[in-house]
């Protein structure tokens, strides 16, 4: 017994088409989409991979890279198809390709919900790398003169200025590193000494932070050095001034940057995926022109739902076994 | 003599439609293009509003909005005329309204072209209105409690911030003006006292810049206050130190960062420009030639068109007779100084009914 049969006569099957290659075309459109998005995702991430250590996976971009192509070329190929269906002679050509597409598209549809669900998943993995890059990036931010992490000081200050952000946590890393280099600091000033031995690592650490932490809202000038002595400067609580400098860590703001890029494209594809794919895959399965001119029924599914998986099942089961060797069944032909 | 006589056959002149009808598809385009950009750089300006002085440069943009308007709507008249001009008989709709449309078409690319110039010399007004602008704002900079001036701060500070530069001119004119409120200085300290004393007009000045004006690239951490004095930071020279701060003032900052917009958005209207005028002599030709085809009476025929019927000299001065007649118009004719009890013999034909035959002289007088 048919699943949701709708009765169609020719104006409704050449209607039918007409909407089905619309919604084709929206779709090669949406792939276009999710491909561009894909490389948006994936130069965001390079922008930043030095605060993330370079060890960043490239999984979800890439993939959208991929899903997007395949969506564009899926679709269009089904939006000729549609094209055709409405010319009897040219649907003969087609009707054999008509059944591998649409499994075809229905393993699409599995893809494209997986890729939503990486996208959600992946954010974990991105606030780890995020954590411990950044703290790597504190603490190499004063080797200014080392080859490969010379442009470490300038990317940090770079996010902290665009993210407006200080240190991974709070603006008090800054206080257990030593951030300034020891060819700037005179090993000669008795203050500087007593500073690099009160501390068993001979660290050079102070209540300072560099000057991207500081926020250009604050209505006074932006004080950097000796936070929590509150006797230095004039009308300063340390406890109660919010404004100077930026009290967001940089893991939370970088990480929600990325957490909404992801969120966002994950919410269009299932969009994507809910609206348009599921209504062309059902309308597909309901056209039938074998008889041009007098009245066809359409249906969802030839049998019912449990029928059809069974089915299924037993022609995957026939598909396996075709590998192995047919017993019984090739003799008649070698004997000739 | 006419000027740049072509002459058509029927299927020039039905390609030369055909290729019109493209161009001035394509001119919408360029029209659309030309209004957004005069929006975008609407935007520009007025986001940079703060430290810009006297805002007369809005005439830029406001020009390439309305050139732009304009262009779609008159491109788009063009192409639906060309598109009927290839049939001689949906010609005769636009019969009438084509030369008044090829006249208005001649003005629009000469505004245009002032466009365009217009750009370039935007140049000079916006210096004078940067710099007067730059120097205002920092001299509000610590009035952080002044409405109308407290949100000046961080405006300068992202400015200096975002475009790489420090200062008007460099970062010397910090030091000129006092730039921290009298509400964070401690009064009661001898030094601040005699630095306050230590100039005309009671003003803190000291050697020392915002954060903002910190240079990124710079390999060591930023020194912002003593910057003059050697001696106050190791191994620091500060006549050879360039990686510390931003070397160049905002305002040759700001004036490069619009030139470079406005040299973009010249050469657009200048190529649309030569668009413009590419439409307007093709639709002229095909003017002239359609109205010489319905002169001769047969559509398949040849035809010459032609820029202008007599010579330069002669349209100019026709033209300018039909203006002053127009003017004459309004006021009562002629040589007899206007008084209306002169008789003046009647020079036209009477009219004498429907057949225009006089009437029979009565002979027999009674």
């Amino acid at each position: 017994m048919p699943f949701l049969t709708v009765k169609f006569n020719l104006q409704k099957r050449v209607k039918l088409a007409q909407g089905l290659w619309l919604i084709y075309w929206l779709s090669v459109i949406l792939g276009i989409m999710i491909f561009s998005l894909g490389i948006f995702f994936k130069i965001e991430l390079r922008k930043r991979s030095e605060v993330m250590d370079n060890i960043e996976s490239h999984l979800v971009p890439n993939l959208l890279i991929l899903v997007g192509m395949l969506a564009c070329g899926l679709n269009a190929f089904g939006g000729k198809m549609c094209h055709d269906c409405l010319d009897p002679m040219k649907f003969s050509k087609m009707k054999s390709m008509l059944k591998p597409f649409m499994l075809l598209s229905c393993g699409f549809n599995i893809l494209l919900l997986l890729v939503v669900l990486l996208c959600f998943l992946m954010q974990f993995s991105i606030y780890l790398t995020l954590a411990e890059g950044l703290k790597n990036s504190i603490r190499f931010y004063k080797d200014t003169d080392t080859p490969g992490r010379c442009f470490m000081k300038r990317t940090l200050d770079m996010t902290q200025i665009e993210f407006r952000c200080c240190g991974n946590n709070n603006f008090r890393d800054w206080f257990e590193v030593q951030w300034i280099s020891n060819r700037y600091l005179d090993m000669n000033n008795d203050v500087v000494k007593d500073r690099v031995l009160s501390n068993v690592e001979g660290k050079y650490l102070m209540d300072s932070v560099p000057f991207s932490c500081c926020n250009p809202g604050s209505p006074r000038p932006c004080i950097q050095h000796h936070l929590t002595n509150n006797s230095v400067h004039y009308d300063y609580d340390h406890r109660t001034e919010e404004l100077n400098i930026w009290n967001r860590g940089c893991r939370e703001a970088v990480f929600s940057y990325y957490s909404s890029i992801m969120t966002s494209i994950g919410v269009l594809i299932s969009a994507d995926v809910a609206g348009l794919k599921y209504l062309s895959t059902t309308l597909e399965t309901m056209a039938d022109p074998e008889n041009p001119e007098c009245e066809s029924e359409g249906w969802l599914l030839e049998k019912g739902v449990k029928e059809t998986f069974t089915d299924m099942l037993a022609k995957l089961k026939t598909l396996g076994r075709g590998n192995q060797v047919q017993e019984g069944e090739n003799t008649p032909e070698v004997a000739t | 003599m006419a000027v740049l006589k072509v002459k058509f056959s029927k299927t020039k002149r039905d390609k030369l439609a055909q290729v019109l009808w493209i161009l001035n598809w394509i001119s919408v385009v360029t029209g659309a293009i030309l209004f957004s950009l005069g929006i975008f750089l609407k935007v520009e300006i007025n986001k940079r509003g703060e430290v810009m002085a006297e805002r007369d440069v809005q005439y830029v943009p406001n020009m390439l909005i309305a050139v732009g308007l304009i262009a779609c709507a008159i491109n788009f008249l063009g192409g639906k005329i060309c598109y009927d001009c290839v049939d001689t008989t949906k010609f005769l709709r636009w019969k009438l309204i084509m030369l008044p449309y090829t006249v208005c078409t001649f003005f629009f690319t000469f505004c245009v072209l002032v466009g365009a110039l217009m750009c370039y010399s935007m140049h000079w007004e916006l210096e004078e209105s940067l710099n007067l602008g730059l120097t205002q704002a920092m001299r509000f900079y610590k009035d952080t409690d002044t409405p109308g001036r407290c949100f000046l701060k961080r405006t300068v500070d992202m400015l200096q911030i975002e475009f790489q530069c420090c200062g008007n001119n460099g970062y010397r004119d910090w030091f000129q003006i006092q730039w921290v409120s009298n509400r964070y200085l401690d009064m009661s300290k001898k030094e601040v006292i005699d630095r306050l004393r230590s100039n005309v007009e009671g003003k803190y000045l000291m050697d020392g810049v915002p954060f903002s004006c910190c240079n990124l690239n710079s390999p060591r951490p930023c020194i912002q206050q003593q910057i003059t004095n050697n001696s106050a930071h190791y191994n620091y020279e500060h006549q050879s130190e360039e990686l510390n701060l931003w070397m160049k003032g905002c305002r040759q900052t700001l004036l490069e960062y619009y030139t470079h917009i406005l040299q973009s958005i010249g050469l657009t209207v200048l190529i649309t420009w030569l668009f413009e005028l590419s439409v307007l002599t093709g639709v002229r030709y095909l003017q002239t030639s359609l109205e010489n085809v319905l002169r001769q009476g047969d559509p398949n025929s040849d035809s010459e068109g032609w820029l202008l019927e007599n010579g330069l000299m002669e349209t100019a001065r026709t033209n300018l007779n039909v203006i002053k007649n127009l003017g004459k118009s309004n006021q009562i004719g002629g040589g007899d100084n206007g008084d209306p009890n002169i008789d003046v013999p009647s020079t036209s034909k009477a009219h004498y009914g429907p057949d225009n035959v006089p009437p029979k002289q009565k002979t027999e007088a009674s």
